[in-house]
C-alpha cells in the first residue's frame, strides 16, 4: 500500500500537534493550569471532553489516507488502486464492503422495497446482511452507520481549520486596529464593515462556484477524486474562514482599546518599550481568554454551517461524505412514502452529539477563563 | 432615648469565612454612628446584612436586628421589601452606577415615591431640598448630565422619597472631590437635623467620622473592636487598633526632612500644554479644544519633591503624562539638567501610576515586569535587591502579581520604576487606592528612597492632607492652570488663592474643625469651555468684577511664592 497525505491531512495533523504543544506549554504556566483544572473540575466538562475525544479520534484514524496495493501480476511493477482509504475505513472493512441492493431500515432483514421475485409475484427480498446494519442502509445500500462515522472527519475539520485560517487574521487586525488607532484602524474596520455587509452565502455560493470551475478546468492537478473533493472541502474552509474572522476581530479590537489605556501599557511605553514588544508581551497575552472561548464557541457554529451549505449544493464536493449531504440526500428520501427516515436520524444524532459537546465544553471554558464571570 | 435600630451579636459568613462577627450596636432616631474601619473589615457588609440584601454568596449565621421594635430577620420578603425605602434607605459610594442611564432623575425618584404613596411629582421638590439648583429642568434631564456631587445629591433625594427614618450611607463621598465631599456632608447633617432621621453612616475617613458622628465604631476583621463618644474616641481611642489608625493618619506622620543647596533646578516645565480637540460630524472637523493642560510652568529640584494638587479632570494627571511623554504635548518645553527631554533616554524620568491592580500585567511574573524596564533600557540589574530595596522578599520574584496585596502591589510598582536608576519619579496618586496604614507605609518608603536615592518626586495627587508630609513645594491645579504655588509652609499655612483656602478648608479634620470658613458652591467647569476671566470666578466666595474680564497675572509675594489672583493685584 501507498500512504497519501491529503493536505487536509497534513493541516489536521498540524492542528493536532499544535493543540498538543499547547497543552504542554499551558502546563507550565500556572495561572493557565489553574483555569484549565477549573474546566476538568466540571462534570459535564469531563463527559463533553470524553466526546469530543472520541469524535477527535474517529476524525483521526479517518485521515490515514492510503491507496491499496492491486494483486501483483508477475514481471510487473506494482500498481496501486485509484481509490483512496483511510484507517477508518480498514477498521470499517465489514462495514464499508456488506452493501445491500437499495434502503433497508435499521436491523432489518428484508430490503425496504419490494421487488419482482424469480419465482414470482413481488415481495421484500433478504438482504445479503440481514440484522447488521445498525442505522440501515441508504439508497445505493451503503451502511448508513459507516456513512455517519465518515462524516465526523468532514465535520471536524471544517470546524476546526477554518478557525485555524481565520484566526491569525482576526487576532493580528484586531490587535493593530485597537493598538495603533487611527487611520489603520479605519481601514480594518471599514474592511469587515464591508464584509459583513455581503450576504454571508452569497459570497460563500460565488466563491466554491469559481473554485469548482477551477478544479473543473484543471483536471491533471489531481491524482485522484479523492484529492479533488479534498481541494474543494479545503477551498470551503478558506471561504468560511474568510467571512466569519469579523465578528473575533471586532471583539478583539475592542478589548484591545481597553487594555491599551491600562496602566501596565502606559509603564511599558514609559521604558521606551517598542509597540511590536507591547502588543506580544502585554496585550496578547492578556487576549487568549477571548480567542480560545470564541475557538471554542465557534467550532460547533462551522459544523451547522458546513451542514447547511452542503444542504444548499454549495458545500463540500457531493462524492464527500458529510452530514449536509447526508441531509441534502434526506429531503428526498423523505417524501416517499413509507417515509425513509434513518439516514436523517443517523445524522441528526451523531451532529448533535459533536455540536452539544462542544458547546457545553465552550461553557466551561468561558466559566474557567473569563475573568469577568469570576 | 430608645433605641430605633438595635444589632445584637450579628454574624454574617461568606463560604466557611466569618466576615462579620458579632457585632452589637444601637442607633437612636436623629441620631448619627459611624462604623469606621478599612477596606475589607466588613462594615459594608454589615450595613447590607441590616437591608437583608447581602449578596447570595454571603449568609446571615446568627443574631437578631430590631428596628422600631420589629424583628428584621424574622419579617417575611414582602414587608421587608416596603421596610427597605420606608423605614429605611440607602445610599451608595460609586454615584455613577447607582442610577440607572436610561431613565431621567425625575423619573426615578418617582419610580420611589410611586411605591411609597402613589403620589406623583414630588421629585422637583425633594431635588430643591438636596440642594440641587434649577431642579425643574434637572428633574427632567438623564444621570450623564449631572456632575459626580449632583448625582449623589440625586441618590440622597431617591432614598428620601419614602421618608425613612433610618438612612445607611455607604461611603457617600469616597468617588467625590473634597470641595464636593464637603457640600454632600454638609447636606446630609442638614436634613437629619431637619428630618430627625437616624444615620448610619460607612466610612474609611476618620476626618468624615468625626465631622458627622455622634458615636463612633471602629471595625476590624469583622469585629467590632471600639465603640465609643465621638468626643473622646478623638481624644483617646483606647483599642489598639484604633490607636494604630491614628499613627498612619499622614497628620501624625514626621515632616519630610529639609534638603539643603535646593537652588539646584532639575526639571523644568515650561508653558506645558496639552489640547485634546473635540471633532464632531462625518468630516471629523474640530470643532473646540479641551484645554486639559493650559500653559503650566514647573520647576523640581533633586532631591525635592513637588506635589500638583487639584481636584479631579483639573488636567494634573495628564501634565505628569506629558511631562513623560506618553502624551505629546501640544505645546511648551521640558527640560532636564538643561537638556530637552526627549533627546533623553526615557530611564532618567519614571512613573508610579494609581491603581495597583491595572498597573502589573496580570499575565507576568514579578521578575518580568520588573525586568522589563532594564532589558528595554538594555542595563543589567538585581531583582532581588530592588525588591529587598522596596521591602519585599527577593524570592517574590517568580510569583504572580495576583498573589498580592495592594500595598504590596504598589512596592513592585514603585520597584520596576527603580529598575533603571531613574532620577526623577512621577507619582500619580500612588497612594489613592490604599488604606491609610498602608498609605503611610508606602509615603514612609517614598521618603527613605528619596533620602537614599537623591530622587526627586513630582507628586500627583488630590489629597492635600498627605501633602505637608511628602513635599518641599507645592502647586494647585485649577482647570489647566497653575493658580498657586510654593513652598509646604507658604501654600499650604499662609494660602492666599480663595480656591487653596477653600481646598484646605474642605479637609475633613479630625479634630472636627473644619467647615467653619468657605464652602465652595458648585462643581468646578468643564475644561472644554473655560469661564471667561479667572476660571474660578463663578464658584469663588471672593468675586470682584475684574475677575470676570480678564485672567489674573502672576503675583509674585516671596522668591518662591506665586499665585494667580486679582485681590493681590
Amino acid at each position: 500500500m501507498m500512504p497519501v497525505i491529503l493536505w487536509s491531512d497534513a493541516l489536521f495533523f498540524l492542528l493536532i500537534a499544535v493543540t498538543l504543544g499547547g497543552a504542554g506549554w499551558a502546563r507550565r504556566h500556572e495561572h493557565l493550569r489553574a483555569s484549565w483544572a477549573m474546566v476538568w473540575a466540571s462534570r459535564r466538562a469531563r463527559a463533553a471532553a470524553a466526546v469530543l475525544a472520541v469524535f477527535f479520534a474517529i476524525g483521526f484514524v479517518d485521515s490515514l489516507h492510503y491507496r491499496p496495493q492491486l494483486p501483483v501480476e508477475a514481471g510487473k511493477p506494482p500498481a496501486y488502486s485509484v481509490e483512496v482509504l483511510s484507517a477508518l475505513d480498514a477498521l470499517l472493512t465489514p462495514l464499508r464492503t456488506h452493501t445491500e441492493k437499495t434502503y433497508s431500515a435499521p436491523l432489518a432483514t428484508h430490503s425496504f422495497a419490494k421487488e419482482t421475485q424469480e419465482a414470482g409475484g413481488r415481495d421484500f427480498p433478504p438482504l445479503k446482511y440481514p440484522g447488521t446494519h445498525l442505522f440501515g442502509t441508504d439508497k445505493v445500500g451503503q451502511d448508513v452507520l459507516y456513512l455517519t462515522l465518515k462524516s465526523i472527519r468532514t465535520g471536524l475539520l471544517i470546524g476546526t481549520l477554518t478557525t485555524l485560517i481565520m484566526l491569525p487574521a482576526a487576532v493580528l487586525l484586531g490587535i493593530v486596529a485597537g493598538y495603533v488607532g487611527g487611520w489603520v484602524d479605519d481601514v480594518i474596520q471599514y474592511l469587515y464593515t464591508t464584509l459583513n455587509s455581503i450576504p454571508g452565502v452569497l459570497l460563500i455560493a460565488a466563491a466554491v462556484l469559481m473554485m469548482q470551475v477551477v478544479i473543473d478546468t484543471h483536471p491533471d492537478w489531481f491524482a485522484t477524486a479523492a484529492e479533488r473533493a479534498d481541494a474543494r472541502l479545503l477551498a470551503l474552509c478558506a471561504i468560511l474562514g474568510i467571512t466569519s474572522w469579523t465578528g473575533l476581530c471586532r471583539l478583539l479590537r475592542g478589548e484591545t482599546l481597553k487594555l491599551r489605556e491600562m496602566e501596565y501599557v502606559q509603564a511599558a511605553r514609559a521604558f521606551g518599550v517598542g509597540p511590536l514588544a507591547i502588543m506580544l508581551r502585554h496585550i496578547l497575552p492578556n487576549l487568549m481568554h477571548i480567542v480560545l472561548i470564541a475557538l471554542v464557541m465557534d467550532f460547533s457554529g462551522l459544523v451547522l454551517a458546513e451542514a447547511v451549505l452542503s444542504y444548499v449544493g454549495i458545500g463540500v464536493d457531493p462524492n464527500t461524505i458529510s452530514f449536509g449531504t447526508m441531509i441534502n440526500a434526506a429531503r428526498l428520501e423523505l417524501a416517499r412514502e413509507p417515509m425513509v427516515w434513518w439516514s436523517l436520524a443517523a445524522a441528526f444524532v451523531f451532529m448533535f452529539a459533536l455540536v452539544l459537546a462542544a458547546n457545553l465544553f465552550a461553557d466551561a471554558v468561558r466559566d474557567a477563563f473569563d475573568p469577568r464571570a469570576a | 432615648m430608645s433605641a430605633l435600630l438595635d444589632v445584637r451579636d450579628l454574624s454574617v459568613a461568606i463560604g466557611g469565612r466569618r466576615v462579620v462577627e458579632g457585632v452589637s450596636f444601637g442607633l437612636a432616631a436623629g441620631e448619627t454612628f459611624a462604623l469606621l474601619g478599612e477596606s475589607g473589615c466588613g462594615k459594608s457588609l454589615t450595613a447590607l446584612a441590616l437591608m437583608r440584601l447581602l449578596p447570595p454568596v454571603a449568609r446571615i449565621e446568627r443574631g437578631n436586628v430590631e428596628f422600631d421594635g420589629r424583628e428584621l430577620f424574622a419579617l417575611p420578603e414582602s414587608k421587608m421589601r416596603s421596610l427597605r425605602g420606608g423605614g429605611m434607605a440607602m445610599i451608595f459610594q460609586e454615584p455613577a452606577t447607582s442610577l440607572n442611564p436610561v431613565m431621567t432623575i425625575g423619573e426615578q425618584i418617582d419610580e420611589v415615591i410611586r411605591l411609597r404613596d402613589g403620589k406623583e411629582g414630588r421629585a422637583v421638590e425633594l431635588l430643591e431640598a438636596v440642594g440641587i439648583p434649577d431642579a425643574e429642568r434637572r428633574a427632567g434631564e438623564f444621570p450623564f448630565q449631572l456632575s459626580g456631587g449632583m448625582k449623589q445629591r440625586a441618590m440622597i433625594a431617591m432614598a428620601l422619597a419614602g421618608e425613612p427614618r433610618l438612612l445607611i450611607a455607604d461611603e457617600p463621598t469616597t468617588a467625590l472631590d473634597v470641595t464636593i465631599q464637603a457640600q454632600v456632608l454638609d447636606l446630609l447633617k442638614d436634613l437629619q437635623r431637619r428630618r430627625g432621621m437616624a444615620l448610619l453612616l460607612i466610612t474609611h475617613d476618620l476626618g468624615v467620622a468625626a465631622r458627622m458622628a455622634d458615636r463612633v465604631g471602629v471595625m476590624h476583621a469583622g469585629q467590632l473592636v471600639e465603640v465609643s463618644d465621638t468626643k473622646q474616641f478623638f481624644r483617646g481611642p483606647a483599642h489598639p487598633y484604633s490607636r494604630r489608625l491614628f499613627a498612619s493618619l499622614p497628620e501624625n506622620l514626621a515632616k519630610p526632612p529639609e534638603v539643603g543647596g535646593e537652588a539646584k533646578e532639575f526639571l523644568a516645565v515650561q508653558d506645558l500644554t496639552v489640547h485634546f480637540p473635540i471633532r464632531r460630524g462625518l468630516l471629523r472637523r474640530t470643532v473646540g479644544q479641551v484645554r486639559a493642560v493650559d500653559g503650566v510652568s514647573l520647576k523640581v529640584s533633586r532631591g525635592r519633591t513637588l506635589a500638583i494638587v487639584g481636584e479631579s479632570g483639573c488636567g494634573k494627571t495628564t501634565a505628569g503624562k506629558a511631562i513623560l511623554q506618553l502624551i505629546t504635548p501640544t505645546a511648551g518645553r521640558v527640560s532636564l539638567d538643561g537638556r530637552d527631554l526627549d533627546e533623553l533616554a526615557p530611564r532618567d524620568v519614571q512613573m508610579v501610576f494609581q491603581d495597583p491592580f491595572g498597573s502589573l500585567n496580570p499575565r507576568l511574573r514579578i521578575g518580568q515586569i520588573i525586568a522589563e524596564g532594564m532589558t528595554a533600557q538594555g542595563i543589567e540589574g538585581d531583582i532581588g535587591a530592588l525588591l529587598e530595596q522596596v521591602g519585599l522578599d527577593a524570592d517574590m520574584a517568580s510569583r504572580y502579581p495576583h498573589e498580592f496585596s495592594g500595598g504590596q502591589r504598589q512596592r513592585i510598582a514603585i520597584a520596576r520604576a527603580l529598575a533603571v536608576d531613574p532620577r526623577l519619579l512621577i507619582c500619580d496618586e500612588p497612594t489613592s487606592a490604599l488604606d491609610v496604614s498602608v498609605q503611610a507605609q508606602i509615603i514612609a518608603l517614598l521618603r527613605d528612597l528619596q533620602a537614599r536615592r537623591g530622587l526627586a518626586y513630582l507628586f500627583i495627587t488630590h489629597n492635600i492632607s498627605v501633602v505637608d508630609y511628602l513635599a518641599h513645594d507645592v502647586a494647585v491645579m485649577y482647570l489647566g492652570r497653575i493658580v498657586e504655588q510654593g513652598n509646604v509652609d507658604e501654600v499650604l499655612r499662609g494660602a492666599k488663592h480663595p480656591y487653596t483656602q477653600a481646598l484646605l478648608a474642605a479637609v475633613p479634620r479630625i479634630d472636627g474643625t473644619s467647615g467653619e470658613c468657605l464652602l465652595v458652591p458648585g462643581d468646578p467647569p468643564s475644561p472644554a469651555r473655560p469661564p471667561s476671566g479667572c476660571h474660578f470666578h463663578p464658584r469663588c466666595p471672593r468675586v470682584m468684577d475684574r475677575c470676570r474680564a480678564g485672567y489674573p497675572g502672576a503675583v509674585t509675594l516671596s522668591a518662591t511664592h506665586r499665585l494667580h489672583c486679582h485681590l493681590y493685584t
